[in-house]
């Protein structure tokens, strides 16, 4: 269906997009050019060896312009961590919705706006980063996504900021978004010294068929430090592609964590690249499949220079016939000494046909750094299933209290507490049906 | 209470019981002695069904029950504890929710209603100073962290909870400095009633010195080779096993 977006690009360029910046115009172009010459990627290139596209390559998709309907503030209330305080930009079915949002809160030195509007009233805002910090380079879904970006969050943290809560960026679907796909692209910018976090929801009311194409563009700014959480609670029908790729200057701290739960397919990208001294980047996630579900998380982080640290860990249950794939690159270039990396993938396997697909990669190619890897793929303790169970706790609730302890050291990372708190309840719910951990 | 009668049991294709018989009545207390290998804690992990080891014969009725034929946790329901030598970590599992989900389980299986977890924090609080131990260790992750003591303590708090009829102490006394002994030794006499029993297996008689058996026997190569009141735990203490160990084959 590579031919059907490039037909779509034609007709786009002549109407959505024709009043547009030159340098927009010509991200799109580059963007669709790359895409006509790439197409989907199939299982024989190396990043996608796990992961086939072919349900998404394979249908069509219409654009996403917003919802036909009308979603309740209440309807997002599952999602919103019972913190009604914190700033919030809702975009619904890959629209701005001023309406959901709220922008009250927002910090001083904390600006929050949507791309579509920001484009049109005040381009300059984000000239100077977007498509700038996300290369296209062998990306099919990134250059599709550089070619229609219609809408999606723009946050920039003004230098010496520190933004004392959350700022909170919900992408719901609805009923409405059947069949349409949303290229949103986002982008993030933290100024030097500030310090701020920054929440990605995606999530669906209902269990639509829809496809999602995001691209998150960050750059961390010399001693900023970022903390970006992505929270990928979508249908259980609906593809999922996000890359997010970081960019960091020196001394800074980029903070992430992926939480996935949803999607039929789902593909989470998420490359930084160290790229000044004394940084460090967190790269934490906890992915858990159920059925027929295929969840695949890829990382990257590139140690382009000396003194850095990364910290790495991802973990996955995989039940039914679910696949996962994680497949984690940490690239030390040859000037980067002293590299400090650790990278640690644990997999718990619940069932017989449930398959994960485990692949770290260390590439170093300086000569004084200390940098271990591994991974792990399990079924649980037999020990402490008995041990649970001679104090009477039946076989099933062992084997589902386990299940949730295996995610819970993962999810104790999560720094912001209404945060770490609703993820470890709804793996709790999810594992135990009981609603507290306490 | 409990009668073992003939009991055989092995590990992969290790045979390590074989034939024990002993019956405990309620309230008394029993010591299984013996050195390493003699197979006196697979006794305790056989009885509280440790799917690691095979009944390969004999018996075991507990209150009537064949407790060989049911699953660990049915053992537990009916009122079997198995204190464990090396209790098991669990990471994420705070020590409060495995007590209570613990308690409930039984208290469910007796037809009982669960207890809210406030109501059980109450209940904690007094059975927490009988172990001194502070309520701060309840949120922490089961076993998480632990020394040595804590963790034997734990085990102790966990039988206080659950009032278990038959106790199955195996090496409890293992790695314990005295005062951690004498923690866990007076939680288990506070907890004794003349309607339940107790098992303590121990390699040591120190541990006797603060639990005083009724009747201790000695077990080497998966057999209880000798039986005797208290006494026979100080002269094993004065005279080591061998004497009792190697005739074991011309006793067979």
């Amino acid at each position: 269906m590579t031919a059907a977006y490039v037909e779509d690009f034609t007709e786009f360029s002549r109407n959505g997009a024709s009043a547009e910046p030159a340098w927009l115009r010509e991200t799109r172009r580059a963007g669709i050019e790359k895409f006509a010459e790439l197409g989907f990627p199939t299982p024989r290139n190396e990043d996608w060896h796990f992961t086939s596209v072919a349900p998404i390559a394979e249908s069509v998709f219409s654009p996403l312009r917003g919802s036909s309907g009308v979603i309740e503030r209440g309807a997002l209330e599952p999602f919103t961590f019972a913190q009604s305080d914190w700033p919030l930009l809702v975009f619904v079915n890959g629209r701005y919705s001023a309406a959901l949002s709220n922008l009250g809160a927002l910090a001083k030195g904390v600006r929050a706006t949507d791309l579509a509007s920001t484009l049109r009233s005040e381009p300059a805002l984000v000239q100077p980063w977007l498509g700038k910090l996300s290369p296209l380079d062998g990306r099919s879904f990134s250059a599709l996504n550089a070619a229609f970006m219609s809408d999606g969050a723009v946050i920039h943290i003004a230098p010496g900021t520190e933004a004392p809560i959350p700022l909170h960026v919900i992408f719901v679907s609805d009923s409405s978004a059947a069949k349409g796909v949303a290229h949103l692209r986002n982008l993030i910018v933290a100024g030097r010294h500030s310090k701020a976090t920054v929440i990605e929801s995606y999530v669906s009311l209902g269990d639509s068929h829809y496809f999602t194409n995001a691209v998150t563009e960050v750059k961390v700014e010399a001693g900023a430090t970022l903390t970006h959480y992505k929270i990928q609670r979508e249908s259980q029908r609906a593809f999922h592609v996000h890359t997010i790729d970081a960019q960091q200057a020196r001394d800074s701290h980029y903070v992430s964590f992926s939480f996935a739960t949803g999607g039929a397919l789902s593909r989470t990208n998420i490359y930084t690249n160290l790229d000044g001294e004394g940084c460090g980047a967190t790269l934490n996630g906890l992915y858990m499949a159920d059925e027929e579900q295929h969840v695949d998380h890829q990382t990257n982080i590139v140690h382009a220079q000396p003194n850095c640290f990364s910290r790495e860990i991802y973990k996955g249950i995989l039940s039914g016939a679910a696949h996962g794939v994680f497949n984690g690159k940490v690239y030390v270039h040859p000037i980067a000494q002293k590299t400090d990396g650790k990278q640690t993938n644990n997999n718990l396997l619940l069932s017989e046909r449930a398959r994960i697909d485990t692949k770290p990669q260390l590439e170093i190619f300086a000569d004084d750094v200390r940098c271990t890897h591994g991974a792990t793929v399990g079924r649980l303790d037999e020990m402490a299933l008995f041990y649970m169970k001679s104090r009477g706790v039946s076989a099933d609730r062992a084997r589902r209290l386990l299940t949730y302890a295996f995610a819970a050291d993962v999810l104790e990372t999560i720094e912001v507490q209404a945060v770490r708190e609703e993820l470890e309840r709804a793996t709790l719910e999810r594992f135990t049906g009981a609603s507290v951990a306490a | 209470m409990l009668e073992i009668k003939d009991l055989y049991a092995k590990a992969g294709d290790r045979d390590i019981l074989r034939g024990i018989s002993l019956t405990v009545a309620p309230g008394e207390v029993h010591a299984i002695m013996g050195p390493n290998g003699s197979g006196k804690s697979t006794l305790a992990q056989v009885l509280a069904g440790n799917p690691a080891y095979e009944v390969t014969g004999g018996s075991a009725t507990f209150e009537g029950k064949d407790l060989l034929s049911l699953p660990p946790e049915e053992r537990a329901q009916a009122g079997v504890f198995l204190a464990f030598q090396y209790p098991v970590e669990i990471p994420g599992v705070s020590n409060a929710y495995f007590l209570r989900s613990a308690y409930n389980s039984i208290r469910q299986a007796r037809g009982l209603d669960e207890v809210d977890p406030l109501d059980f924090l109450d209940y904690m609080e007094k059975k927490l100073e009988l172990v001194d131990m502070d309520t701060e260790m309840l949120s922490r992750s089961v076993n998480m962290g632990f020394s040595g003591g804590e963790k034997k303590r734990n085990e102790i708090l966990q039988m206080a909870v659950l009032e278990p009829k038959l106790a199955l102490l195996d090496e409890t006394d293992s790695g314990l400095d005295i005062d951690a002994l004498r923690i866990v030794a007076n939680g288990v006499n506070a907890l004794k009633r003349p309607d339940n029993a107790t098992i303590v297996v121990t390699h040591y008689q120190r541990l006797l010195n603060y639990i005083v058996p009724d009747y201790v026997h000695v077990l080497a190569h998966g057999r209880i080779v000798k039986s005797g009141d208290k006494s026979l735990a100080l002269e094993l203490e004065a005279k080591g096993y061998d004497w009792l160990v190697e005739p074991q084959g011309a006793l067979a």
